[in-house]
C-alpha cells in the first residue's frame, strides 16, 4: 500500500485550476434527444445500477437498444460510467428472458405448489393472484398480503405499488429491498433531521479537503464518485487528505493516505473517539463551534437494551421449534445478554458494567433530551487507550502505530478551516446498531459546525438507484406515506386518503412489517400471499434456508415479477415476466437527491409488461367492496379496521367501483392525455398508454390496447404535490424531460444543493427570515419535541420541548453484536459486492464479459488463516455458521485482503449462495440486516 | 468355444492390454486416477516409477537437450523390459495404431486387395532409414523430430488430451495400409517400430517353431505382419530370431497343429529336443 | 542382366534419394510447427527453444493441472504439436502456489529452479509472459473506470498498477490507468481473461516476444540494483560499416580523398 501511494503522489500532477463546478459542456456534446440520424436514435435516461445516478444516453435502432453511452452532459458523470454502467444495452437482452408468465401445474394443468412451472395466460395469472390474495385477505385480513418491493422500482410504479397495497388492500406489508441497504441511514436522519435524506450533495467532492470512507468501498461500489475523490487528490495531494475505514483492506485504500483497519461494529467506538476529542479538548483548544451549537442543537439519548432485531421466543416459528438449537444460541440474545469485558467500559454511564444482564426489549425509537453534561459523560469511556484496544481491526499491526492513526483522524475533522466529508454505505447502515452509528457521524460533523455546508459534512451513500426516490421519498416502506409522512400519524393518513380519494379511515395505521417481518411472517404463517417485486428476497436475505423453506413448504401463494429466473422466481409458485428498466417510462432518484427522468426506448421482450401495468391490471380485480369492509385485528395491528364503504359510497362509488377505478382511471388520471404532438411523448413508444405492436392477451384474455391516458405523466404529479410544500418539492413532470436531472427540493425551477443552509435552501432561508435570524435551519419535523432525561433514562414526569429547526447529538455507546467469534465459530464474515456484479446479479451474470470477468464469488482470507485452516489458494471450503453452509473458492491474493480471523464473500453468486449463513439481526431501531457481521467457522471441502 | 478362444486369445489380451492402457492414461486425465499418469511418451506409473520412450529420449539426446535424471531412468526402465519381453511387444500390445492397422491389414485381405497388387514395392528396411534420419534432423532442428509427425504420439496423446485433426493422421495410416502397401505403416515405414526391432534383438522371449508338428497350412504366415521371421516354418525347427517380430502370438493361436509357441531363448530348442525324444519313446 | 553390385548401387541411391526428399519435407513441416513464437507455456518453462528440445509431450503438466488451465496442443491448434501451453483468454493460469503443474516435469523442460526462491516453490517469480495494454481500445484510457484487469491480479499494485491522472475534459473525475510492470507480471493472463473489452485490450505475449533488452553497457547512476546487471558485462568489441576496416587500411586508402 505503501508503495502505490508513493507512486500515486509521484504521478500526480500538479493542482489543476479546472474549475469542477458548473463547468459548461461544449454544445456539439449536448444531447439532441429525439434526432434520428442513420437509423438509430438517441435519448437520455439513467444508469440502471447503482445510486451514484449516472446519466446515459441510449442508442436504439430497429426496436432494439444497441448501444449506451455516458450523457457528457450529465453533471454527475459528465459522460464516463464504470464498466457496469458500460454494459446497460446488454442487461435486458440475456438468453434466458423471462418471456410468458409461469405457474406450477399439476398433470391437469391445475395449481400445484409442488407442479413444475407452466406457461399460462395472463388471464389465468391474473386469476390465481385474485384467488389468493382473496384467500389471505380472508385468513389473515390486509396483514396476510405482503410485498417485497425496491429500491430499483422506478417511482412511479413504487407509487402505484404503496397505493394498491396501501390505499386499496389496506396492507402495510410493503417493505422495499431498501430495508436492507439504506434504513439505517433514514432512521438516523430523522432522529438527526427529523427529515430523511443527505443535506450535501455530491459537489462537496470537489469543495472539500478530506474525505473520510467509514464503512465504505467507494473505489468498487461508486466509481464514479470515487474517480470524483480521486481528481481532488491529485488536484492539491498535500493538502487534500484521503482516510479508509474499514474491516477489511479494499480497493479504497488503494488513494488514502491513512487506512484504519476496525475490528467488526466498533466504529461507534471509534466515532466516539473522535467526539471525545472534541469535546475534552475544547477547552484548552476552543474547538466546538458553540455558537452554532446552541442555537441549532440539542442533546439526546435512548435505551440502550434494545436488542438485535432477532426473532423474539414469543415469536410463533421459535415456539414451533423451527430454529435448531445452535441458531438458539444466537438469537437467545435477543431477550438476554450479560455484558462483555469489551462493551462494559462503554456501558457503564448507561448504568450496566461488565457482567451484568442486559434484558432486552424490542427495538424502540423513543428518545428524550438530554444536557451536554450528561452527553460528555457518554464519551468519557472513550480514551484512546480503551478505543485503541477494542477497536484495531488487524492483529498484526502495532497499538502505537494504531494509536497514532486515530490521533490523525481525530486532528483531521478538529483541525480549524479544514472541511471534512464523511462518506458511508453498508459498513455503518448493515450494522446491530447502524442507526446509532449514523447519528454519531452527525454528532462530529455539527460540534465542529461541519454539516450542511459546501465542501463539509456526513453524507450518506445510497445503493440503489432509487433507493432515495423511490423507496424513501415515496415512501415504499411498511410506515411510511409519500413525502416523509407516516403511516402512524393520523394526520398524515388523512392527507393520503384526500389526495387518493379514497374515504376517511381507509389506510391502515399499524406499520410494522418490515421486510425481514414479512419473511418472519410468511415463516409465521401469517402472510398468505407475497409479491416480489424487481428485487430478489429469497437470495438477498440473511438466514436464507427458514424464508425458502416457508415459501416452499407452507400454504401460501408467493409470485416474483422478473426479468430473468433467478432464486426469487426459482422460489416463487407464479413468475410474471416483466418489462426491464428501458422498456417502460421511468425516474429514479440518487443518493444526492437528484430525480432523473426517462422515456421508454423500447418495447418490452416477448410477453412481458411492466411492474405498474401488473398493479393495474390486479386492481381491476378487486371491488371496493372486496377489499373496504371492516377488518378483525391481526399480526401486530391490534385494532380492529373499520369498515369504510358507507363513506365510499357517500363519495359517489358503489359496490361494484374497482380498485383501478379508484386508485388509476378516475377522473383526474383521465386528463393526463396521450398526445403525439406533445415535443416529450413524440415518436416514443407507450406501451402502457397504447398497447403495442405486439398485441399481448392481457389479464381479459383479449388483446391489451392501453388505458387510453399517460398513467406514468398523472402518478409523477399526484405523487409530486405530495412533496410541494413540504421542502420535499419536486418539479413537473415536462421538466424533467428536459434536464439532466434536478436535486429536490426545486422551488421556483431551481434545484438545491446544500439543505438546512440558509444560503442554498430556500425553505431554510424561509426559516431564518433569509438567515437573519441565523445560517441554518434544520426544518424537519419529526419528533420535534422531547422530554427530558439522562443517560439512564427518561423523566417520566419532564414536559416536551419543541426542537424546531434544531437538530440533535446523541449519546450512543458502543455495543457488541449478538454473534461473534468463538472457540467454535472462530472467523468473522464479511459479506458485499464487487465493481463488475450488481446485487444478486440477475442482470450482470447474463453481461459474458462481466461473468467472464469474475464468474464466480470467492472468499477472501489472509493467507496465514488460510495455511492455519489447511486451505489452499483457489481450493474449495466450506463457509459454516450456525445456520448453514456454501462451498467457495479460497483467495489469499487480490482485491480484497482481510486480516487475520476476518473472511469477505461477495454474494452476487447464487451458486455461492451466501445468506444461507449470515445472520438475519438487524438495526433493532431501522430494522436493516446486519450482512457485515456473524460467525463462521472455514474448512476444506 | 473353446476353439474360439485358443484361436483368438492372445488377440483378445492384446486388445485388453492396449485398451486397458489408454483407459488407465484416460482417467488420470479426465477423472483423476493415479494408476498411469501422462501418455507413452513419459509416465509415471502410481506416482512413483517414471516410464520414458526410450527413442523419444534419443532423439532429444540428439537434439541437444539436457536429458533429465527421471527422463533417463524412465527411458531405461522401458528399454530394459522391451529388452526383456521382446521390443516389438511394444507394438502388438501396447501402441493404439497397431488397432488400426491390424483392422486395415483384416479388411485389406477380405476385400482381396492384395490380389491386385501381389508384389510389395516397398523394403521392410525403410524404417531404419526413417530412424536414422529422425536422429538427423533432431541434431539439424535442435528439436526430437519424430515426436512432432509421430501418428503413435498424435493419436494416443490424442485420445487422453483431445485428438484435434488428429484423426486425419489415423485415417491416412489406415487408407496407406488398405489401399497402398500391406502393413505398410508400421511393417515398413514406423521408425519406432524399428527402433524396438533393434531393442528387441536380443529379447528373450521368443517364438519357436517345431517344424515336425507342422502341417504346412500357412496359416501362420498368412497373419503374420512381419512374415518374413516366419522364414523357418516348414523348413526347419528353430526360433524366430529376428528382432522385426512383434511377439503378438497369432500365429501360435492360428496353428492348429502345436506347430509354433512362446518360450525363453534357448530353452526352445531344448524343449523341442526334449518333446521329440519323448515322442520317440511313445 | 544387372549385376547384383550395381542393383545394390541402385537400391542405395534409391533409398537416399527418397530419404533425402522425405528429410526435405519432413524438416520444412518441423520447422513450421516449431515457429509458433505466441505460444504460452507453463510456468517455469525453459526458454522456447531449450523447451522444445526438452519437452516430451507426455502431458503430465496438463493433467496436473486443477484448472484445466494448460493444453496439449493438437494438430490444428498451430502450436508445435503435443506440447503443453494455455490460453489466457480461455483459461489463465491461477497461479497455484504448490504450482503442481512443474515438479511432475519428468524431462527439466519445466524447470523447477527457475521458479523457486529460497527452497521453497515460488509461483510470484514465474515468467510465462508479459502483460500488454493496447492503449487505443483499454476503455480505462477514455475515462471508463473499469481497472477490471487490475483487480483480477493475483499481484495488484505489483504487476498491475493503477497510475491515476485528471481527466481535464469532465473537470471532476480523474483517469485510472492500469500500468504493467513488466519485471513483477509473470503473464498467468487472469487480466487478459477478466478484460471486459469484446477482444482483449490487455494481452499475454510470450516474455522474449513482448521485452526489450537493456544492453549491459549502461548501467542506472541512479539505481543501486541496476549494478546487478554488470556481472553479464564483457569485454566490448564494435564493429560498424565505417569500422569495419582496419585502421591501416582506410588510412592508406585516400583516393577519394579530393
Amino acid at each position: 500500500m505503501s508503495l502505490s501511494r508513493r507512486e500515486f503522489l509521484k504521478s500526480s500532477a500538479a493542482a489543476s485550476a479546472a474549475a469542477a463546478i458548473g463547468m459548461s459542456v461544449p454544445a456539439e456534446l449536448e444531447a439532441a434527444a429525439n434526432t434520428a440520424e442513420g437509423g438509430w436514435r438517441w435519448d437520455k435516461a439513467a444508469c440502471r445500477f447503482c445510486g451514484t445516478g449516472c446519466g446515459i444516453m441510449m442508442a436504439t435502432k430497429n426496436g432494439k437498444i444497441v448501444a449506451v453511452k455516458g450523457d457528457p452532459a450529465a453533471p454527475v458523470n459528465r459522460g464516463l460510467n464504470c464498466i457496469k454502467g458500460y454494459f446497460n444495452a446488454k442487461i435486458m437482452y440475456g438468453a434466458d428472458r423471462l418471456t410468458k408468465p409461469l405457474l406450477r401445474v399439476d398433470a391437469n394443468g391445475n395449481f400445484d405448489k409442488k407442479g413444475k412451472f407452466s406457461e399460462v395466460s395472463w388471464e389465468r395469472a391474473f386469476d390465481e393472484m385474485e384467488l389468493n390474495i382473496k384467500k389471505a385477505l380472508k385468513v389473515s385480513g390486509p396483514e396476510g398480503v405482503g410485498v417485497f418491493a425496491s429500491g430499483q422500482y422506478t417511482i412511479m410504479e413504487g407509487y402505484a405499488a404503496q397505493k394498491v397495497m396501501k390505499a386499496g388492500f389496506r396492507s402495510n406489508a410493503i417493505d422495499p429491498n431498501a430495508r436492507h441497504c439504506m434504513a439505517s441511514a433514514v432512521v438516523g436522519f430523522y432522529q438527526t433531521f427529523g427529515v430523511d435524506e443527505p443535506s450535501g450533495c455530491y459537489d462537496d467532492i470537489e469543495l472539500t479537503d478530506t474525505v473520510v470512507s467509514w464503512g465504505s468501498n467507494m473505489a468498487e461500489m461508486h466509481p464514479i464518485l470515487w474517480s470524483r475523490v480521486t481528481d481532488r487528490k491529485l488536484s492539491d495531494p498535500e493538502r487534500v487528505k484521503v482516510i479508509s475505514i474499514q474491516t477489511y483492506t479494499h480497493r479504497t485504500s488503494d488513494l488514502a493516505d491513512t487506512e484504519i483497519i476496525f475490528s467488526p461494529n466498533t466504529d461507534t467506538a471509534l466515532w466516539n473517539y473522535v467526539a471525545r476529542e472534541i469535546v475534552m479538548r475544547d477547552d484548552a483548544e476552543k474547538i466546538i463551534d458553540w455558537n452554532f451549537v446552541k442555537k441549532h442543537m440539542i442533546f439526546a439519548a435512548g435505551p440502550v437494551n434494545i436488542g438485535y432485531g432477532m426473532r423474539r421466543n414469543t415469536d410463533k416459528s421459535i415456539k414451533e421449534g423451527k430454529y435448531t438449537d445452535l441458531e438458539m444460541e444466537t438469537i437467545s440474545k435477543e431477550m438476554k445478554t450479560t455484558v462483555s469485558a469489551k462493551e462494559g467500559p462503554a456501558l457503564e454511564p448507561f448504568g450496566y458494567k461488565e457482567g451484568d444482564t442486559m434484558t432486552h426489549k424490542g427495538g424502540t425509537l423513543g428518545h428524550w433530551e438530554i444536557s451536554f453534561e450528561e452527553y460528555k459523560k457518554s464519551l468519557e469511556p472513550y480514551t484512546l487507550d480503551y478505543t485503541a484496544k477494542i477497536v484495531k481491526g488487524d492483529p498484526d499491526e502495532s497499538i502505537e502505530s494504531f494509536k497514532k492513526k486515530l490521533q490523525e483522524l481525530a486532528n483531521l475533522y478538529i483541525e480549524k478551516d479544514r472541511k471534512v466529508v464523511s462518506f458511508w454505505t453498508m459498513g455503518m447502515n448493515q450494522h446491530t446498531r447502524g442507526t446509532w452509528t449514523n447519528t454519531l457521524a452527525y454528532n462530529v460533523h455539527f460540534m465542529l459546525n461541519k454539516q450542511a455546508r459546501p465542501g463539509s459534512g456526513a453524507f450518506s451513500l445510497t445503493g440503489q438507484p432509487s433507493a432515495c426516490g423511490t423507496a424513501r421519498e415515496v415512501g415504499t416502506f411498511t410506515h411510511r406515506l409519500p413525502a416523509d409522512m407516516m403511516v402512524k400519524n393520523p394526520k398524515h393518513r388523512a392527507i393520503a386518503e384526500k389526495k387518493w380519494m379514497i374515504p376517511a379511515g381507509t389506510l391502515n395505521g399499524v406499520g410494522k412489517q418490515h421486510i425481514m417481518k414479512i419473511h418472519r411472517d410468511i415463516e409465521d404463517g401469517l402472510i398468505k400471499f407475497a409479491w416480489v417485486n424487481v428485487c430478489n428476497p429469497y437470495q438477498d436475505s440473511a438466514s436464507a434456508t427458514h424464508w425458502i423453506k416457508a415459501a416452499r413448504e407452507m400454504d401460501n401463494f408467493i409470485v416474483t415479477s422478473d426479468g430473468y429466473p433467478g432464486i426469487s422466481a426459482k422460489v416463487s409458485d407464479l413468475i410474471l415476466p416483466t418489462a426491464m428498466i428501458y422498456e417502460k417510462w421511468g425516474a429514479y432518484g440518487n443518493a444526492e437527491r437528484r430525480t432523473q427522468h426517462w422515456r421508454q426506448q423500447v418495447l418490452p421482450v416477448g410477453d412481458s409488461m411492466s411492474d405498474t401495468w401488473q398493479w393495474m391490471e390486479l386492481s381491476k380485480r378487486f371491488k371496493i367492496s372486496e377489499v373496504w369492509g371492516a377488518y378483525a385485528p391481526s399480526g401486530p395491528r391490534k385494532k380492529a379496521l373499520p369498515d369504510v364503504l358507507e363513506k365510499a359510497y357517500a363519495m359517489g362509488y358503489n359496490k361494484d367501483t374497482t380498485l383501478f377505478e379508484v386508485l388509476f382511471a378516475n377522473k383526474v388520471a383521465t386528463t393526463y392525455k396521450l398526445d403525439q404532438k406533445d415535443p416529450i411523448q413524440t415518436g416514443y413508444d407507450n406501451s402502457e398508454g397504447y398497447g403495442d405492436s405486439r398485441n399481448v392477451v392481457g389479464s381479459d384474455g383479449k388483446v391489451f390496447n392501453g388505458y387510453g391516458f399517460f398513467i406514468q405523466k398523472y402518478l409523477w404529479e399526484e405523487y409530486a404535490a405530495f412533496t410541494r410544500g413540504h421542502g420535499h418539492d419536486l418539479a413537473p413532470f415536462n421538466m424533467y424531460h428536459k434536464v439532466r436531472g434536478l436535486k429536490w427540493p426545486v422551488v421556483d425551477g431551481k434545484e438545491t444543493a446544500w439543505r438546512f443552509n440558509a444560503k442554498y435552501d430556500p425553505y431554510a432561508a424561509k426559516a431564518t427570515n433569509n438567515g437573519e435570524t441565523g445560517e441554518f435551519a434544520f426544518y424537519g419535523t419529526l419528533a420535534k419535541a422531547l422530554q427530558s432525561g439522562t443517560l439512564g433514562g427518561k423523566d417520566k414526569s419532564s414536559k416536551k420541548v419543541s426542537l424546531k429547526n434544531k437538530a440533535k447529538i446523541f449519546a450512543r455507546p458502543y455495543m457488541d453484536p449478538p454473534e461473534m467469534p468463538d472457540a467454535k465459530y472462530d472467523t468473522w464474515l464479511c459479506t458485499g459486492r464487487v465493481l463488475e456484479h450488481w446485487h444478486s446479479g440477475t442482470m450482470t451474470m447474463r453481461v459474458p464479459e462481466l461473468f467472464r470477468a469474475v464468474p464466480e464469488a470467492l472468499c477472501y482470507m489472509h493467507p496465514e488463516d488460510a495455511k492455519k485452516k489447511g486451505l489452499k489458494q483457489g481450493g474449495l471450503a466450506w463457509v459454516e455458521s450456525r445456520r448453514g453452509k456454501v462451498k467457495a473458492r479460497v483467495e489469499t491474493r487480490g482485491r480484497n485482503r482481510p486480516a487475520r480471523g476476518l473472511v469477505f464473500v461477495p454474494w452476487f453468486d447464487e451458486k455461492v449462495f451466501i445468506n444461507k449463513v449470515c445472520l438475519d439481526a438487524t438495526c433493532p431501531m431501522s430494522k436493516q440486516t446486519d450482512f457485515k457481521k456473524c460467525a463462521v467457522k472455514i474448512y476444506k471441502a | 468355444m473353446n476353439t474360439l478362444w485358443n484361436n483368438y486369445r492372445y488377440l483378445i489380451l492384446r486388445r485388453l492390454s492396449q485398451v486397458g492402457i489408454l483407459v488407465l492414461y484416460f482417467g488420470a486425465n479426465a477423472w483423476g486416477w493415479n494408476i498411469l499418469l501422462g501418455n507413452l511418451s513419459s509416465s509415471n506409473l502410481l506416482g512413483i516409477v517414471p516410464l520414458s520412450d526410450p527413442y523419444a529420449a534419443l532423439q532429444m539426446f540428439a537434439a541437444g537437450a539436457v536429458i533429465a535424471g527421471d527422463l533417463l531412468i524412465g527411458a531405461i526402465i522401458v528399454a530394459f523390459f522391451y529388452f526383456l519381453v521382446g521390443g516389438r511387444a511394444f507394438c502388438s500390445w501396447v501402441c493404439p495404431i497397431n488397432m488400426v492397422t491390424d483392422f486395415a491389414g483384416w479388411l485389406r485381405s477380405k476385400l482381396e486387395v492384395g490380389k491386385m497388387q501381389a508384389k510389395q514395392p516397398a523394403s521392410r528396411n525403410i524404417r531404419y532409414w526413417v530412424l536414422a534420419l529422425s536422429l538427423i534432423l533432431s541434431t539439424m532442428l535442435g528439436v526430437a523430430a519424430f515426436e512432432f509427425i509421430s501418428p503413435i504420439s498424435m493419436v494416443h496423446r490424442g485420445i487422453v488430451f483431445g485428438l484435434g485433426f488428429g484423426w486425419a493422421a489415423v485415417l491416412i495410416i489406415f487408407l496407406f495400409d488398405l489401399f497402398v502397401l500391406k502393413h505398410g505403416w508400421c511393417g515398413h515405414i514406423c521408425p519406432l517400430g524399428g527402433f524396438y526391432s533393434l531393442v528387441g534383438k536380443y529379447s528373450l522371449l521368443r517364438v519357436w517353431h517345431d517344424k515336425d508338428n507342422c502341417t504346412e497350412c500357412m496359416k501362420c504366415k498368412a497373419v503374420c505382419p512381419e512374415r518374413q521371421v516366419l522364414h523357418m516354418v516348414a523348413v526347419n525347427s528353430e526360433t524366430v530370431l529376428s528382432g522385426e517380430c512383434t511377439n503378438c502370438g497369432r500365429c501360435i493361436e492360428v496353428c492348429d497343429d502345436d506347430a509354433l509357441g512362446f518360450s525363453l531363448r534357448g530353452y526352445a530348442e531344448k524343449n523341442l529336443a526334449k518333446n521329440k525324444k519323448m515322442g520317440e519313446n511313445q | 542382366m544387372i549385376s547384383d553390385r550395381r542393383k545394390f548401387i541402385l537400391n542405395t541411391a534409391r533409398a537416399v534419394g527418397i530419404t533425402a526428399i522425405g528429410g526435405f519435407v519432413w524438416s520444412a513441416y518441423v520447422e513450421e510447427a516449431i515457429a509458433s513464437p505466441l505460444t504460452l507455456r507453463p510456468p517455469g518453462a525453459l526458454v522456447e527453444d531449450d523447451f522444445l528440445k526438452a519437452c516430451i509431450k507426455c502431458g503430465l503438466c496438463v493433467e496436473a493441472c486443477p484448472y484445466d488451465t494448460l493444453l496439449l496442443s493438437k494438430p490444428g491448434d498451430n502450436k508445435p504439436l503435443g506440447t503443453p501451453y494455455f490460453v489466457p483468454r480461455d483459461i489463465p493460469c491461477y497461479m497455484c502456489p504448490d504450482i503442481p503443474c512443474v515438479p511432475v516435469c519428468p524431462t527439466g523442460a519445466l524447470d523447477e529452479s527457475s521458479v523457486t526462491t529460497d527452497g521453497e516453490l515460488d509461483i510470484n517469480i514465474a515468467e510465462m509472459g508479459v502483460a500488454v495494454v493496447d492503449a487505443h481500445s483499454c476503455i480505462a484510457f477514455w475515462g471508463i473506470q473499469c481497472d477490471a484487469c487490475y483487480r483480477a491480479c493475483p499481484l495488484l499494485g505489483e504487476a498491475i498498477k493503477i497510475e491515476y491522472s485528471q481527466n481535464k475534459r469532465t473537470g471532476k473525475h480523474a483517469y485510472r490507468i492500469p500500468v504493467i510492470d513488466a519485471d513483477a507480471c509473470t503473464g498467468c493472463g487472469l487480466c487478459e481473461k477478466a478484460c471486459v473489452t469484446e477482444k482483449a485490450a490487455v494481452a499475454i505475449l510470450p516474455t522474449q516476444v513482448a521485452l526489450g533488452k537493456v544492453g549491459d553497457y549502461y548501467i542506472k547512476g541512479w539505481d543501486k540494483e541496476d549494478e546487478k546487471r554488470l556481472e553479464n558485462a564483457h569485454e566490448i568489441k564494435s564493429t560498424t560499416d565505417i569500422s569495419k576496416r582496419s585502421a591501416m587500411d582506410s588510412l592508406n586508402d585516400s583516393e577519394d580523398l579530393y
